[in-house]
């Protein structure tokens, strides 16, 4: 079957409309909110700090802790609170999509904590936290090489498409879904798949993706210049 | 920020923010924070922020009360908000204040729960009032049931479709709520009250009352803290949280 036009009116290489802000949260070392579409993802960063339990402290470099989670009342049907299989996927995910570009040597035995929150879901929350989480860490000011960003490419029907919606991700006739995250050089820090493709749909995917991770990074880099526009250096 | 010099400010009448020591921060109130919701709400004091969500659900009644729907009240200190909030199951400190939030509803009646019931001895609706403290400011109590208040009111049902929840639909029928039990927490450090302490405050308290009041009467109180109160600070603590509830309910109209 053919997916001729696209439920809400994009084109099949348009991103949702995106929102993104820093400093949201004023008691976190780092704060950003990321908003496509009616997704809504917000990080918090705290540390670097002492990590506790001691036995999980390395001498060598400071860690990475990522959890992500929804809200209950983010999706239609109530999810109970507290970690499900599939978040504890998703924040582990989250932190091998970050810690390329995290240069940790400085806080021997530190940890630096992030937690994502899903406010309000509509697809693409796991790439919507990796896109905030990177802002509240450059936020934070912890030593950064480059961003990340994460967009959800895939197939609907007989389309290659980005940052699909629920309804598209539901798409009776299929839909492959593929959540990637770059870096501003293009270096794939996440990548999974679901569903089924041939590889020359996914290469074709990927190409999009990059476009769309390259239109994330600009919103990123505008809204990390413009917080500290007038912000002299001390 | 020196402890002993918060409270030195305080015997003076002082705050390190400027406040009065009965004077709240700057309040404001948000409606439709999360689509997906029945009804939703944002109540920031300060920088204090708490985003509450309402969602239904059909359940069977109690036993006891077979003609009676419910209000389920959880709260997620989820470590985004302090940094001394961990992961985990609710500790003792997310129960309570589910549970002053909850009191404070449940006991003014202002949900009449008899208009839950869907069949008596079989379904009922079950009102799911979750609350999520985004920043911790202090006085998350009092900035959680302005949230949960105003996100009840905003609720709307959703249709049952053959016997079960379409949770993707809503009606337009909403929850009256009958009157406003707003939650005043009134602090006391030394002999002095206030209200609305901020972090730094809450770290120097000895004590607190919580008083949920609505139309001046009194429905759920909560002694907290390590310090015993005095008959004439109970006296007091009333007094304002009486006072208080006519100025808050004014950010819920």
């Amino acid at each position: 079957m053919s997916y001729t036009k696209r439920n809400d009116g994009r084109k099949f290489d348009e991103m949702r409309k995106m929102e993104a802000k820093l400093g949201i949260i004023p008691r976190a070392d780092g704060s950003a909110m990321f908003k496509v579409g009616d997704t809504i993802a917000i990080a918090a960063v705290y540390g670097p700090r002492e990590l506790h339990p001691k036995f999980m402290q390395n001498p060598e470099r400071g860690i990475l802790r990522c959890n992500y989670d929804m809200t209950s009342f983010s999706v239609p049907e109530r999810k109970r609170p507290g970690p499900s299989r599939r978040s504890t996927e998703i924040s582990l995910v989250t932190e091998k999509a970050l810690i390329p570009v995290l240069d940790l040597k400085q806080f021997p035995n530190a940890v630096v904590d992030v937690f994502i929150e899903i406010i309000q879901a509509n697809s693409g929350t796991r790439c919507a936290g990796i896109t905030a989480a990177s802002m509240a860490l450059a936020h934070a000011g912890v030593p950064m090489k480059d961003l990340v960003s994460a967009v959800s490419v895939g197939k609907v029907g007989d389309k290659i498409v980005i940052d699909l919606d629920k309804y598209e991700e539901d798409y009776e006739d299929g839909a492959t879904d593929i959540p990637v995250a770059m870096t501003g050089n293009y270096d794939i820090t996440l990548l999974q798949l679901d569903g089924n493709v041939s590889k020359d749909d996914f290469l074709k995917a990927l190409e999009l993706a990059k476009k769309g991770c390259s239109e994330i990074d600009k919103i990123q880099r505008k809204t990390l210049r413009e917080f500290y526009k007038g912000v002299k250096n001390e | 920020m020196n402890n002993d010099y918060i409270r030195s400010l305080i015997e003076k009448g002082k705050r390190i923010d400027d406040r009065k020591l009965d004077e709240f921060r700057k309040i404001v109130i948000e409606t439709n924070v999360s689509k997906n919701s029945a009804g939703s709400a944002r109540c920031k004091i300060g920088e204090t922020e708490v985003i509450v969500g309402v969602k239904f659900d059909i359940g069977e009644p109690y036993p006891d009360s077979p003609g009676e729907g419910t209000i389920i009240v959880t709260a997620e200190l989820i470590p985004v908000a302090n940094p001394d909030f961990e992961l985990g199951p609710p500790g003792s400190k997310a129960t309570e204040l589910a549970r002053i939030v909850d009191r404070g509803i449940r006991e003014s009646e202002c949900i009449d729960f008899r208009k839950l019931c869907v069949k008596e001895g079989e379904k009922v609706w079950m009102v799911f009032i979750d609350i999520y403290p985004l920043n911790d400011d202090g006085n998350l109590i009092d900035a959680s049931v302005l949230a949960s208040l105003k996100a009840l009111s905003e609720a709307k049902f959703p249709k049952i479709v053959n016997d079960k929840v379409d949770h993707e639909s809503k009606t337009n029928v909403g929850l009256k709520l009958s009157k406003l039990p707003i939650t005043t927490t009134i602090y006391k450090i030394n002999n002095n009250l206030i209200v609305d302490v901020n972090n730094k405050e809450e770290e120097v308290i000895d004590a607190r009352l919580s008083v949920s009041v609505a139309d001046g009467n009194i429905h759920a109180m909560q002694k907290g803290g390590d310090v015993p109160l005095r008959f004439d600070d109970i006296n007091k603590m009333i007094d304002i949280a009486m006072k208080k509830e006519k100025e808050l309910a004014k950010f819920l109209k």
